[in-house]
Formats: C-alpha cells, structure tokens, sequence
C-alpha cells in the first residue's frame, strides 16, 4: 500500500493531488510504467453517461392544511402513475413508468413513448411544475380524499434519485438475425445483422477500471447526474462470478451498483429522458466514479484500455427473447466497437452506442475538475461489494 | 446545370397521372425521388431532388405547376437540436447519406443538412428527440404519424 484514502484527501484539500481521468492515466502508465505512476497519481476519474432504466425517484410530498394520506391510494404526476404504497406523503416514480392511454405498441405499430416517468423527473429537475393528481381513503388523522395541485420541488420536503441497477461492468451488444426489424431496449436492429449497438463507456465505464470492486463498495461517493451522490447498496443482478478475462475483465454483464443522490441537487445536462420507439421510455444518467490510487495493483486496473476489454454479440431477435439459438455469436472489443464497424458471422456491421462516449469523458474531466478544486473528497467504502476481491494488493 | 430538393405537392384529383414520366421524360429532368406518400384518391407528397440544365429544369417546373403540382423549395427540413443530443451515436448507422456523422477524435455527433435526404430513419431511432422535422414536410409527415398513434390508441 502507497497511499491511504485519508492521505489523498489531505492532498486534494491541500489542493495537491494529482488527479486524470481513466482515458488520460492510459497514455502515463504506457510512458511512465506502473511503479512511477503509482507514485505520482492520487485519483483517476470515471464517467458514463448513458440509459438505465433501473431509475426512478422518491418525493415526500408537503402536506396542505387539512392533511392527505396518499399510501394506499394513488398518485399521478403529469398523468403518469407513481407508487403509493408507502407512508402518507410519501411516493417511488419510476422511470419507465407510462401515462394510461398512451398508443404504446399497438396495431403492430412501434410505439413512439412521448412521455413517461424520466420525462417528469427531467421535468422537475429543469424547474418546472408537474400536475400531481392524488386520491387517498381517508383516516381521522388523515382527512382529505382528493388533491389535485401542480407542484415543483417548493412543494416537496425531499427528493431523491434512487436507481436500484446503474452501472453495470460489462454490456451484450445486440444484434438481430431475423429477416426483419426489431425494436428493443437496444435500440432499433436493422434485419439480417443490419446493424450492432452497444452500450458502455469501455475503458471511462467505472467498473471496468476496478473490476474487482477494491475500491468501489457500499459508501463509496460518487458525482450523480450534477449532485454528489453514493453508492447504496449492489445493483439489482450484480453477478461478480461471470467469466472474467486475465485481466480481470468480466466477459459478460457483472457487477453492478445501486445509487442514490438528492435530485434537487441535479441538473438537466447531466439526466435525460428518453424514448425508444417501440420499446419505451428511460432515463439516462451521469456518473462518475473517482479511483483512489492506493497501489501499483490500482494503477494496473485504471490503465486498461479499450483493446483489452470485450463484449458478447448477442442476438435479440430469438436467443435474448426466447433463449432460442447460440450466444455469443461472437466477442468484439471496445475498440473495435468504437471504430464504427464490426465483423458479425462474416458480415461488415456499422455500430452504434447508447452510452455517450463523448459525455462519458465530459463526467469524467469534470469530476477531475472537482476534486482538484478541492470540492470533492473521497469516501472510504463501509462495505464491501459482494465478489470483492480486498485482499488483492500484494504488487 | 441546376439541382434542388423539391417538395411536390399533388391533389387527390391528379396522383393518377404518371407526373414524374413526363417530367424525366418530355423535360429531360434528372429526377431522385427521396421520399414519397401517393394514395390514389387521396392528396400525395414527394420529396425530390431534380437536375438538369437551367432550362430543363424551368421548363420541367412550368409543366408542374401548369398540372397543378405544387412544388416548394425543400430547406433543411430535419433540424438536429444540439441542446438534445448527448452525441451517443445511435443514430450514426440508420443515417444512409452520413448526414449523420461523428468524429472519432472528439466524439461529437453532427449533422450536415446538405447531405440529408429526409428518410426520417434519425426520428425514429432518436432516443432524446434530438433530430425534428419543421417547416413544409413537418405539417404532412408529422400530422400522418400522429393519425396513425390515434388510430392504434
């Protein structure tokens, strides 16, 4: 061990650490070697900036005078149905969530997915007021069966983002073998391998630059769509036993992260909504996670680059759906996604990303921005990640 | 030589007629039909690019609007809303001209309307609804769409 997270954080309140991001460290550690950039970098920032339909965000509603018990009845913000099953004021909006009477797929035609739950939390985070509709049954303490009010975040004591899964170490990238279009949560597929889209930040994606989970772990802090925000928990289906690469690299989806931050804190360039035609709306988040540099074993792990990390082409036509067929087709590297074109089953295939590359390195040099200014310090994890591998620092 | 993009606006009481022969054939006008909604008995749009010499091609649009064909200018009818786009990219193998493009350098996505021909592939797959249609197309295009969202309603 070279350095603890307390010492990092000195230097960075101090305004001396030496901070880059996870693309910049790969170009020092090829001309400086391991052992020199370990000593000479604290932190290498991450970023993604993409859909995570494991979205959604809890709001404490202020009560009116004569007092409302919205649990157990039911609540709509802008027509879109919000869980209510919870405490009297209290209410979950996920991000998916659809407005009754919406075309949706019908008639065999795609959906066009106007508007959902991510369109009123990018709503309310650009400052507007949506139209809250709530009916309750009516208790001696709780009186009031009816409200209908528009509200913004004055009207609410609290609200947070809370995203059960973001993050994940690792994405298929899809593509469709049958004869004609499909519309999935990956976009849509051109018939007959038309088409290959993907969805990672590759060598900026947090989890890829601690594949192990040493660093990242329950408390760890995080930069969240603008906030500061943390990691609460695993993510839903974090699955750190998939088949890794020697490098540590799982070769399929794995590990994943839940997060949690205060949504009046975000900002609309850092979360927006979004429709898939034909599938239906999410949300797309930022994060950006900061790697403390505490040994040589840390810098190996943030140096990694795009060649050396790999994606399953899957087919969502039958084998995603159905479980129909082979997968992978094939594996592909970043770097090849990231050309514009891979070779699927012989065949020259244009690709397509839903993460932002480009957004991805924004989140990443702006968290860089932060902590070199002092205004963002490390959080040492409470608790580890399930699968982490903590004892892995001999050098 | 000249070369435009024409929007062609046909009423229900002509689409029978085989307009676009007589156009290429008794004008010599080079036409390249890019999009294109004609139901006999029912009002019809193309969206054109037509060339030729100078003379061709007035002539050709003196026979249209003679036919009572209405032809409009086509000016960059897909606007690409820079506030909406993150530049994921997913728009980038649907595009068929390479309108859409990104530099690989800095990752930015860009849309050259020069090159656009109006196939309406980047509204479809547009997750943040960073690419619209305005202006002379929109009114037709957009108001059939949201017919056909009400009919599957």
């Amino acid at each position: 061990m070279i350095k603890t997270i307390e010492e990092i954080n000195q230097k960075i309140q101090s305004g001396k650490a030496v901070v880059l991001t996870a693309e910049e460290i790969i170009d020092v550690v090829r001309k400086k070697g391991v052992a020199q950039t370990a000593k000479e970098v604290d932190v290498v920032t991450t970023g993604t900036f993409s859909p995570m339909c494991s979205s959604g965000a809890f709001f404490n509603i202020k009560q009116l005078t004569e007092k409302m018990k919205i649990g157990g009845g039911f609540a709509t913000l802008n027509g879109v149905a919000a869980y209510a099953g919870l405490a009297a004021a209290d209410i979950y909006l996920g991000a998916t969530a659809l407005p009754e009477g919406d075309p949706r797929n019908s008639n065999g035609r795609p959906g066009k997915f106007r508007y959902g739950g991510a369109h009123v939390i990018e709503d309310l985070v650009s400052g507007k007021k949506v139209a809250l509709k709530a009916g309750g049954h009516g208790t001696d303490c709780y009186p009031r069966r009816e409200r209908e009010q528009l509200i913004g975040f004055d009207d609410m004591n609290d609200a947070f983002l809370f995203n059960p899964r973001n993050c994940y170490q690792n994405y298929n990238v899809a593509v469709n073998l049958s004869d004609k279009p499909i519309y999935t949560y990956m976009g849509k597929l051109k018939p007959g391998i038309g088409n290959a889209n993907y969805c990672s930040a590759g060598q900026l994606s947090p989890l890829f630059n601690d594949p192990y989970y040493r660093t990242i772990g329950i408390g760890t802090r995080v930069f969240f769509c603008g906030a500061q925000g943390y990691v609460a928990w695993h993510g839903t289906q974090h699955n750190p036993s998939a088949k890794r690469q020697e490098n540590g690299i799982p070769e399929t989806p794995a590990g994943t992260v839940a997060l949690i931050g205060d949504l009046k804190q975000m900002t609309p360039q850092w979360l927006k909504a979004v429709s898939f035609t034909g599938y239906g709306v999410t949300l797309s988040v930022a994060v950006g996670v900061p790697i403390p540099i505490l040994d040589e074993q840390m810098v190996r792990y943030v140096s990694v680059s795009d060649e050396e990390i790999s994606a399953p082409v899957v087919d969502y036509s039958r084998f995603y759906p159905y479980g129909e067929g082979q997968s992978p087709l094939c594996s592909v590297t970043y770097a090849q996604l990231k050309s514009g074109q891979i070779t699927v089953k012989g065949k020259k295939v244009p690709t397509g990303s839903f993460s932002s590359y480009a957004r991805a390195r924004e989140v990443a040099g702006h968290l860089k921005d932060l902590i070199c200014k002092g205004e963002f310090l490390l959080a040492r994890a409470q608790a580890p990640l399930p699968g982490a591998v903590i004892e892995k620092e001999a050098v | 030589m000249k070369q435009m993009k024409k929007v062609l606006g046909f009423s229900e009481n002509i689409t029978e007629e085989p307009i676009i022969y007589h156009l290429i054939a008794d004008y010599g006008v080079r036409v390249n039909i890019l999009r294109a909604s004609i139901d006999p008995g029912k009002q019809g749009r193309m969206v054109v690019e037509i060339a030729g010499e100078d003379s061709q091609v007035s002539l050709g649009l003196n026979y249209l609007e003679r036919t009572g064909v209405q032809a409009e200018t086509l000016a960059e009818e897909i606007v690409h809303l820079t506030d909406r786009c993150t530049s994921c990219t997913s728009c980038v193998p649907h595009c068929p001209t390479r309108a859409l493009d990104v530099d690989r350098n800095t990752w930015q996505v860009s849309f050259d309307p020069e090159k656009c021909i109006v196939c309406l592939s980047c509204i479809d797959v547009c997750i943040y609804k960073a690419m619209t249609l305005t202006g002379t197309l929109s009114e037709y295009f957009t108001n059939r769409q949201t017919a056909a969202d009400d009919i599957s309603a």
